[in-house]
């Protein structure tokens, strides 16, 4: 069987690998590439774990083969913070107890950034519609929610801080 | 013991230990472990319901190049059906090694009947495919029902109901009084039928482990489990390994909510790993996970109350039929035991039957049985409220249960705070608002129900140490499944009076850290911040002893306060403080390492409470009903991190509104899972849900250092019903099986009925 | 087992030489949304698959001169929501398409895929039925277009010759006071199959509906054409007589299984609540334009 070699941008690293054809880009992330933080909950795109950005758009590792990431800029979770400084959202999921055992975690961070680089001043119905692909059994969603909205009002006002 | 009062860092919203590493993708859970040389195991799994395994062939599956090792039921231990209970907690090991692995039966759809591990994932796929079983199929029965008829098909001739072989297993009962006078007295009595669907746990981490197991048989386990201890037991149990051998690590685990009580994979990979020398690793598919753990029992229940018309209940009667899957065990422990609970009944029976079925083997759901229970009880008590026309939760507080009253499952109550959780909820926000008017031909409707769960104690294993730098590392041994070393961090720093970030947490192997039972039973804070204090407790006693010496005074003159050793007195002398950092600066010098373990079978252990209150609208063409305010209300003890407490309510209200609106397992007409993934197994969403607020009553635990009330189960107890209440309220509709599903919904508004049919 | 290919072509010739040339043992991939799960789960073996993205004909997404839309067979639904257009003047497709899975699946998704997956429940598929879509595809035989409603043949199956790639949907100019709607029933509010998805286009002058395209989906073999219901609504006033008798013919349209997801009396019923509502977004929006 003849792997594939691809050359991509991981978090803004040039980075190389071998894969399969049938090789999805989230076996590429946990494998070969050793970034365990995209989770596997189904394999199927129904649950979210796995979101990564490519090109900027949010998608589902698992629902992406390994080759597709030939000449993309791919995002994950591992990119989010830079160093020790952490993302705001990241800081907001830990002091609003937006999480618990941590296995949609990545995903929900993936995916909320996508959101507020879309749209900085979402809604609570936005934000939940946005994440709906994100699926969390222990929270309730309840302080995810609150996590993003804050996180939002709080960049907004940075923003406006920033021009003044 | 006295509490502590006017906390610095007990009820503070602190950030957990384990987040960091969460937030940032770097926490390692069992599928993300590797090992050098790592091979990859997969399984075979039966594709009936119901088969006799006349015989496995192997051979083809080991000549396949890259395949390390096969195994079969042959190396698994067995414990003979004949030589009666094997105990491990729970779980009786004859129904476990079976459901490891198949010996003579395939019982359901995906039970494992062998095992190969290869180079490859696609190798080990392949394998399994040439191995040849000869099965015998068997009919089969899944529904209760169908499963009691009695021309059923047996699972197990040796179980024997009524002297006959019968797919009851098991059967138990409370009683109190006598209920046929107790109806005699009563003048409202409802009698109702209900029936639920068997419903998952839906964690959205699949079980994985990763095993090593080296020549001279010490093993190595990484796995996603709520017991390292029990992981390392099943294990030795089931291989034969000494459990002296075997360091049983728990990984970063993603969810569990009880279903990862036992183990699947473990024994199987030691096995493989064993036999091929390489390390192994096995991670479920969700189709696996689906198809072959233990979702909860589907029900059939009866309750009958009967109230006087001032609105005192005299009797109650109530029979829960169980669904076990394919051994015995379901939860009627739970549903006989906690449903009638709340309430100070002078008559009563309570009776569970535990019923075998071609299904997966049932696994323990977050307060087991006690929900199934609840959604029949709570939804009878609001018909008795409502023929009484008494508002619901005034019925409840004129026979809720209080210190003193006699519980259904034996216990004499001491003060507990279920009343509590009435008033508050009667008092809430929630309560006193309107329910306004749905939108576009929507009809709203409010429901309430209560409920209980036991909680538990049991062993515990916890160290304190300071490390040389004066900072402390708190061991303990519970895998932490809802944040509950967010919680030994607060404790401890409050005890040793120091900031919470110099307190590490971790949760040690079962080498590193004394025996510590599973997590579950809503026990773990509870228990580890027993044998945490105590822990503390010496260590301070340490403290106190190597300050007197310095000070050369007695050590009971010798207080420990805001993190540093002070004179308890100006008669002690005036003395500098002493931190903890100049003491352990100090310590090789003063006697040695400054640290101290506590091993504990803990007590005192209550029971918890809840009271909610539910808003739904529903799309009347449709059939669509939507929750759209809920506020759970518990006695939660004490919440010594509020924000991981109210984490346990939410998450447990989802769960619940989950199993009353979309969550069931559906079967083909060849017994087989229709849905086994998320996009047809409707777990809810995040626009599925509203905020869900929590009113938190804190009536604390006598019995614990801190207060402490096991909080994590109680919260999916009353859901059900609260909906199913709120959606009387609306529609003027009872549903007397869940899911309350749109087609069904839309049926019955079509039919026009009160009482919807099954 | 098997040697399995991945091939990107920069041209469609290339890509069809090679799907050809690898007969039923190619894939197209899209967006991958139901191609790597049907993969995963072993239903679909490919030995090749090719990918389609880096043709620009496959991707783009133009207005054309006459006002009306040509959209690549693989463009994903979010680059369609990106469109500046394209959601002013197709907001019934543009919500069809957009419903599909989720925001990650939508980031990657197409219409193409939908269609050609051949899911009776597909959602775009009702909306670009009622939007009167043409499809372009090409073959070893060359280049044809064909009415979107003829190409799905059966649960899984389409009417599109071996060798043949779906290319584009062509919309039609639409005339001033036109408009557009898609609703679908699903238990959750999202992330679920549609039990039925109906789409409604519609022209109104004066008050009264002059054009009207129904598709409805997840209650046949195929997603259907409804034309006696899009006859019910033409030359009335979308008053409440014509909806009911649109949406019985909808109702009557229907030959729906009983399955995980409905029943087939629920399906039935909900055809004709969903006509209406659909229609009356339509008209609203059609109102302003």
């Amino acid at each position: 069987m003849a792997k594939i070699h691809v050359t991509t941008t991981i978090n803004g690293e040039p980075m190389e690998y071998l894969c399969e054809p049938n090789d999805t880009m989230l076996d590429a992330l946990r494998g070969p590439l050793g970034l365990t933080g995209s989770k596997e909950g189904c394999s199927s795109g129904d649950c979210g774990a796995c979101s990564i950005t490519v090109d900027g758009r949010l998608v589902c590792s698992c629902l992406m083969l390994a080759a597709e990431a030939e000449g993309a800029e791919i995002r994950t979770i591992e990119g989010l913070a830079h160093g020790d400084r952490l993302h705001p959202l990241q800081q907001k999921f830990l002091e609003h107890a937006a999480l618990q055992c941590g296995i949609c975690t990545s995903g929900m961070l993936v995916a909320s950034d996508a959101l507020l680089r879309k749209n900085l001043n979402p809604s609570e119905e936005e934000v939940r519609f946005w994440l709906a692909g994100n699926l969390c059994r222990c929270t309730g969603y309840d302080k995810i929610v609150r996590a993003v909205l804050e996180t939002a009002a709080e960049m907004r006002d940075g923003i406006k801080e920033a021009a003044q | 013991m006295n509490l502590v009062t006017n906390n610095k860092w007990i009820g503070q919203r602190t950030i957990r230990p384990d987040g960091m590493d969460k937030v940032t993708g770097r926490a390692q859970f069992a599928a993300d472990t590797t090992m050098p040389g790592q091979i990859w195991g997969k399984i075979l799994r039966s594709p009936h319901p119901h088969a006799r395994i006349r015989g496995i062939d192997t051979s083809k599956a080991e000549k396949l190049p890259g395949v390390k090792a096969v195994v079969t039921s042959k190396d698994i231990v067995d414990f003979p059906i004949e030589k009666g209970a094997v105990m491990l907690g729970i779980q009786d090991m004859r129904w476990m090694c079976r459901n490891v692995m198949a010996r003579d039966k395939a019982l359901f759809p995906g039970h494992p009947v062998a095992a190969v591990a290869a180079t490859t994932e696609a190798i080990a796929t392949e394998a399994c495919k040439l191995i040849e079983v000869d099965y015998e199929v068997l009919p089969w029965s899944i529904e209760i029902e169908d499963a009691i008829k009695p021309d059923a098909p047996i699972l197990h001739q040796f179980n024997k109901f009524d002297g006959k072989p019968s797919n009851i297993a098991g059967r138990l009962e409370h009683k109190k009084g006598d209920i046929a006078e107790g109806f005699k007295k009563a003048d409202v009595v409802i009698e109702r039928t209900f029936a639920t669907r068997p419903v998952h746990q839906g964690y959205i981490e699949p079980h994985a482990c990763l095993i090593s197991v080296a020549p001279d048989g010490k093993t190595t386990i990484w796995s996603s489990s709520q017991g390292q201890f029990m992981v390392r037991a099943m294990t030795s149990m089931l291989t034969g390994i000494p459990q002296s051998d075997i360091r049983a690590i728990p990984a970063e685990i993603g969810g569990g909510f009880g279903g990862k009580t036992i183990v699947y994979l473990e024994p199987v990979a030691t096995l493989l790993a064993k036999k091929s020398g390489r390390p192994v690793k096995m991670v479920m598919t969700r189709e696996e996970v689906m198809r072959a753990t233990g979702p909860t029992s589907g029900s059939r229940s009866t309750v009958k109350i009967g109230a006087t018309k001032d609105g005192r209940i005299t009797a109650a009667h109530g029979t829960f039929y169980l669904q076990a899957g394919a051994f015995p065990g379901s939860p009627i422990r739970g549903a006989a035991g906690c449903s009638f609970t709340p309430y100070d009944i002078p008559n009563l029976l309570s009776e569970g039957f535990d019923v075998c079925s071609n299904r997966s083997k049932v696994a323990a759901y977050r307060a087991p049985g006690a929900p199934i229970g609840a959604y029949a009880v709570e939804c009878v008590m609001d018909e008795v409220a409502e023929a009484l026309k008494m508002d619901p939760l005034e019925f409840r507080l004129k026979n809720g249960a209080k210190e003193g009253t006699k519980a259904a499952h034996g216990p004499t109550f001491p003060r507990i705070g279920y009343i509590e959780t009435v008033e508050a909820a009667k008092n809430s926000p929630h309560y006193a608002a309107p329910l306004g008017k749905g939108q576009g031909g929507t009809l709203r409707g409010r429901g309430v129900a209560s409920g209980f769960w036991f909680n538990a104690g049991g062993e515990s294993s916890a160290q304190v140490n300071v490390t040389e730098d004066g900072n402390v590392v708190v061991t303990t041994g519970h895998p932490d499944i809802g944040g509950s070393r967010a919680g030994i961090a607060n404790i401890c720093a409050e005890l040793l009076g120091i900031d919470y970030r110099r307190v590490s947490v971790i949760i040690g192997d079962t080498q590193t850290v004394g025996f510590s039972n599973l997590t579950g039973g809503s026990r773990v804070l509870f228990a580890s911040a027993m044998v945490v204090t105590q822990s503390a407790e010496k260590v301070i006693q340490t403290l106190r002893e190597r300050a007197a010496k310095i000070w050369n005074i007695d050590p009971e003159a010798v207080k420990w306060e805001q993190g540093a050793a002070h004179p308890a007195s100006p008669n002690a002398g005036q003395f500098p403080p002493l931190t903890l950092e100049e003491l352990a600066e100090k310590a090789p010098a003063m006697g040695g390492p400054i640290g101290a373990g506590v091993q504990l079978n803990t007590q005192g252990a209550d029971g918890g409470f809840g009271t909610h209150v539910c808003d739904v609208e529903i799309d009347t063409e449709l059939g669509i009903a939507r929750v759209i305010r809920y506020t759970a209300v518990q006695d939660v003890g004490r919440a010594i991190h509020p924000g991981y407490v109210e984490g346990q309510l939410q998450g447990g209200v989802a769960q619940g509104i989950g199993w009353a609106l979309n969550e069931e397992y559906i079967y083909t007409k060849e017994g087989k899972v229709d849905n086994p993934g998320f996009l047809d197994y409707r777990m809810p969403v995040c626009s599925d849900l509203p905020m869900i607020d929590c009113i938190m009553v804190e009536v604390p635990n006598p019995k614990h250092p801190q207060g402490v009330k096991g909080v994590g189960e109680v919260p999916l107890v009353p859901v059900m019903a609260a909906v199913a209440n709120a959606i009387y309220n609306a529609l003027g509709i009872r549903f007397y099986s869940l899911p309350m599903s749109p087609p069904k919904v839309s049926a019955a508004l079509d039919a026009g009925m009160k009482q919807a049919a099954e | 087992m098997a040697d399995i290919r991945y091939l990107a072509p920069r041209s469609l010739d290339e890509a069809i030489g090679a799907f050809a040339a690898a007969g039923s043992a190619a894939r197209i991939l899209a967006g991958g949304t139901d191609l790597l799960v049907q993969m995963r789960s072993g239903i679909v073996r490919p030995g090749v698959i090719v990918d389609i993205k880096k043709i620009a004909e496959m991707t783009d997404i133009e207005e054309t001169a006459d006002g009306g839309f040509r959209i690549g067979a693989a463009a994903s639904g979010m680059a369609l929501s990106e469109h500046p257009r394209f959601g002013k003047v197709w907001p019934g497709v543009l919500e069809a398409v957009n419903l599909i899975g989720s925001k990650q699946v939508q980031g990657r998704a197409s219409a193409g895929g939908n269609l050609m997956n051949g899911s009776p429940a597909g959602d775009s598929v009702p909306a670009m039925i009622a939007a009167g879509a043409v499809v372009t595809v090409q073959g070893p035989n060359g280049r044809r277009e064909m009415k979107v409603e003829e190409v799905p043949a059966g649960p899984g199956r389409t009417n599109l010759k071996p060798g043949e790639i779906l290319v584009s949907f062509k919309l039609p100019p639409r005339p001033s006071g036109s408009s557009d709607a898609y609703l679908r029933m699903i238990p959750r509010t999202e992330m679920d199959i549609a039990v039925v998805g109906l789409g409604v286009s519609l022209t109104i002058k004066d008050g009264v509906c002059t054009a009207a395209r129904v598709g409805l989906g997840a209650v046949a073999p195929t997603a259907l054409l409804v034309e006696p219901a899009a006859k019910a609504l033409i030359g009335s006033k979308l008053d409440d007589a014509a909806l009911e008798k649109a949406a019985e013919a909808c109702r009557a349209a229907c030959r729906p299984i009983d399955d995980k997801r409905g029943t087939i009396a629920y399906r039935i019923k909900t055809a004709g609540v969903l006509l209406k509502r659909t229609t009356a977004i339509a008209a609203k929006r059609a109102a302003g334009k």
